[in-house]
């Protein structure tokens, strides 16, 4: 579930609340936003790759909260690390291109 | 919340789009080529929301050679209980193979493979929703993000629209319209299994209130295999796996294909444990490039999944993989309510799936198809209209149904996370859904119908959310449509098992249609005339 919103990075565009498809975020007037509905996450990372300041993290424990430090998400580089993968971001290319689920699925089928 | 304080937000269009993934987008963009003003909805956001937008899908993709598209069609006819139509999947592969063409000319980055030309058979979540939204943008069709539909609007001619609420501002919103289409995604209960928390089945109430019906519904047995942990479903790459006892031994026969039920039935008396140890070096970093949030998890889990052990879950994942959904009945994808329509895995996928479907593949190459289709009957049909098509005085079908869009005031009254704890209760254990048997199946429709009539006197929500209790009640009427049709199919066919009859009956080589609300109604659909002959002559 969505663990950690770094006040430090955070740039209040407020992309997070736009994009949510579970509606987790809550804008705040003259301040950042706040993940206002936690237990409503349903750990998709969709907003780690909309959040152009890699302020995000999303803990991969779909099914409770593992209270993890911002200090140690930021420690193990961590923060960003999912949107530099998808190549989403200034400067980066998309990897959609080096999907190689053609020799996944090809070789699963000859299994 | 003050949901009254603020004037609704009104408009009108020819046609109405309720649902922002692949169906609904594909059925968008080409309502609006057919010149029809077009509106597309989403109870969360059009391009991150439902199953497809967070990871990597394969598509039915198959070349127009004729032997290619006869081995892709008869690969899995006998694994779906030959209930697929060959006239259906050959549409589907056509429409799909110039789908995908078309995704390729708006530029998305498709791989080059090993013959040196663009590889069709799989997309990127991320990047292909957000390119379909930008194209439903680009074709002049107006989006309204965060916005559930609660209800339809309709007169005696018909459907006429929606009537729905912006969760963000709680500013309702009511959209007339000469014709609708449902591409809600299906119901997975809330079960967390990769973008499936909006899918809880909204469609399938909106549609059942306006009297359509459904097909195949008892085909909703999908269970992924997932990492103890996880949420990312992608039962495919388990094909590489070894599965184990907790001691280290293997479990024999044990598999993510026709292996998969003993794992389940494993994992009711003991832990489950895999290791994706099949895969050679250079397969991994492929697999890796395939799916990256599957790997981002275990890397983040600090687990390398390649070496060790690891427990494994069951993630329920209902109508979403399974078949079953609305009924359509002629080639746009039409119901039999006059004006509506259906796409994706809102509709039935039995047309090219029968009763089995291994996941993304058919459905992505069914969502494409119809809601291409959808989208061009909806707007044929709008536009066919006269000049007063939207002035109907068209009422909300909740009205008429009973079933509750306002959160209920009073302490008595059962509320949602109760009813979504007792519904998934119903749903989620193996030795209930999975293997069915009358006894069992009565017994949860006992619980389930009387759970229906509680939420008819009402339910209280958090914050007196009105959707709350549009899809808890969604999720009863779901349940109650799933376990009647699996009722009335005594035998095991495609993904529907039953414990006390384990064969399949040539005599009940039919399709079953369903519907109703409060009485709910099962019946069988004629054979389909087009599929394992040898079977249809038997029966």
């Amino acid at each position: 579930m969505i663990e950690v919103l770094s006040a430090d990075r955070c740039i209040s565009c407020n992309q997070c609340v736009r994009i949510c498809p579970t509606n987790v975020f809550q804008e705040v007037k003259n301040s950042i936003p706040i993940i206002a509905r936690q237990s409503d996450c349903q750990t998709c990372f969709m907003c780690e790759l909309y959040c152009p300041v890699d302020a995000l993290y999303v803990v991969p424990n779909a099914d409770s909260v593992e209270k993890i430090q911002e200090a140690a998400v930021i420690e193990d580089k961590l923060l960003g690390s999912y949107r530099e993968r998808v190549g989403w971001g200034k400067g980066r290319k998309s990897t959609a291109s080096d999907d190689e689920s053609y020799l996944v699925l090809f070789q699963a089928r000859a299994h | 919340m003050g949901t009254e304080a603020k004037e609704p937000l009104q408009l009108k269009s020819d046609v109405l789009i309720i649902g922002g993934g692949p169906a609904g987008t594909w059925a968008a963009i080409t309502a609006a080529e057919q010149g029809a003003s077009t509106i597309l909805v989403d109870k969360g956001y059009c391009g991150t929301s439902g199953a497809t937008a967070p990871s990597g899908t394969a598509i039915w993709y198959v070349n127009p050679e004729e032997q290619a598209r006869e081995r892709a069609m008869m690969s899995r006819m006998d694994m779906g209980g030959n209930l697929a139509e060959r006239p259906w999947m050959l549409r589907v592969l056509d429409r799909t193979y110039q789908n995908m063409h078309q995704i390729r000319d708006w530029g998305y980055p498709f791989p080059i493979d090993q013959t040196g030309g663009p590889s069709y058979i799989s997309v990127q979540g991320p990047e292909y929703m957000r390119l379909m939204r930008k194209r439903v943008q680009k074709a002049g069709v107006r989006i309204l993000d965060h916005s559930p539909a609660l209800e339809l609007l309709a007169d005696s001619h018909g459907v006429a629209g929606a009537v729905g609420m912006n969760e963000q501002t709680q500013q309702p919103w009511r959209i007339d319209a000469a014709a609708v289409v449902i591409a809600t995604g299906g119901c997975a209960f809330l079960s967390k299994a990769l973008g499936t928390n909006v899918l809880t089945g909204d469609g399938y109430l909106m549609a059942g209130e306006a009297g359509a019906e459904f097909s195949g519904m008892e085909f909703s047995t999908a269970y992924a295999i997932v990492p103890y942990f996880s949420s990312v479903t992608k039962t495919a790459l388990f094909q590489y796996a070894t599965f184990y006892y907790e001691d280290g031994r293997v479990i024999e026969g044990a598999g993510s294909r026709r292996g998969r039920s003993i794992i389940a039935k494993t994992l009711l008396k003991e832990p489950v444990y895999a290791c994706l140890d099949l895969a050679d070096e250079s397969l991994q970093i492929s697999m890796r490039k395939a799916q990256p949030n599957f790997f981002l998890s275990f890397d983040r889990m600090k687990i390398n999944p390649f070496k060790e052990k690891f427990p494994v879950a069951m993630r329920y994942e209902g109508t979403v993989r399974g078949t079953g959904g609305i009924n359509i009945i002629d080639e746009t994808c039409a119901t039999k309510v006059p004006g509506l329509y259906a796409a994706g895995d809102a509709a039935t996928r039995e047309l090219i799936c029968g009763g089995f479907t291994g996941g993304g593949s058919h459905n992505a190459a069914w969502a494409m198809s119809s809601g291409y289709w959808s989208g061009e009957g909806a707007a044929q049909f709008a536009l066919k209209q006269g000049a007063n098509r939207f002035r109907r005085n068209a009422r909300g079908l909740a009205e008429l149904s009973g079933v509750p869009t306002q959160a209920a005031s009073s302490t008595n009254r059962i509320n949602t996370e109760e009813v979504v704890q007792l519904v998934q209760n119903e749903v989620f254990p193996c030795d209930r859904n999975w293997f069915r048997s009358e006894q069992g199946l009565t017994d949860s429709l006992g619980r389930l119908n009387q759970l229906w009539y509680e939420i008819k006197q009402g339910v209280r929500t958090v914050e007196g959310s009105r959707l709350g209790v549009r899809e808890v009640a969604a999720m009863t009427a779901t349940a109650r449509w799933m376990y009647e049709s699996g009722l009335a199919r005594r035998e095991t066919r495609g993904m529907h098992v039953r414990t006390d009859y384990p064969q399949r009956d040539t005599a009940q080589h039919y399709r079953l249609l369903s519907g109703g609300l409060d009485q709910i109604w099962v019946k069988p659909n004629a054979a389909p005339y087009n599929s394992n002959i040898e079977e249809a002559a038997k029966a």
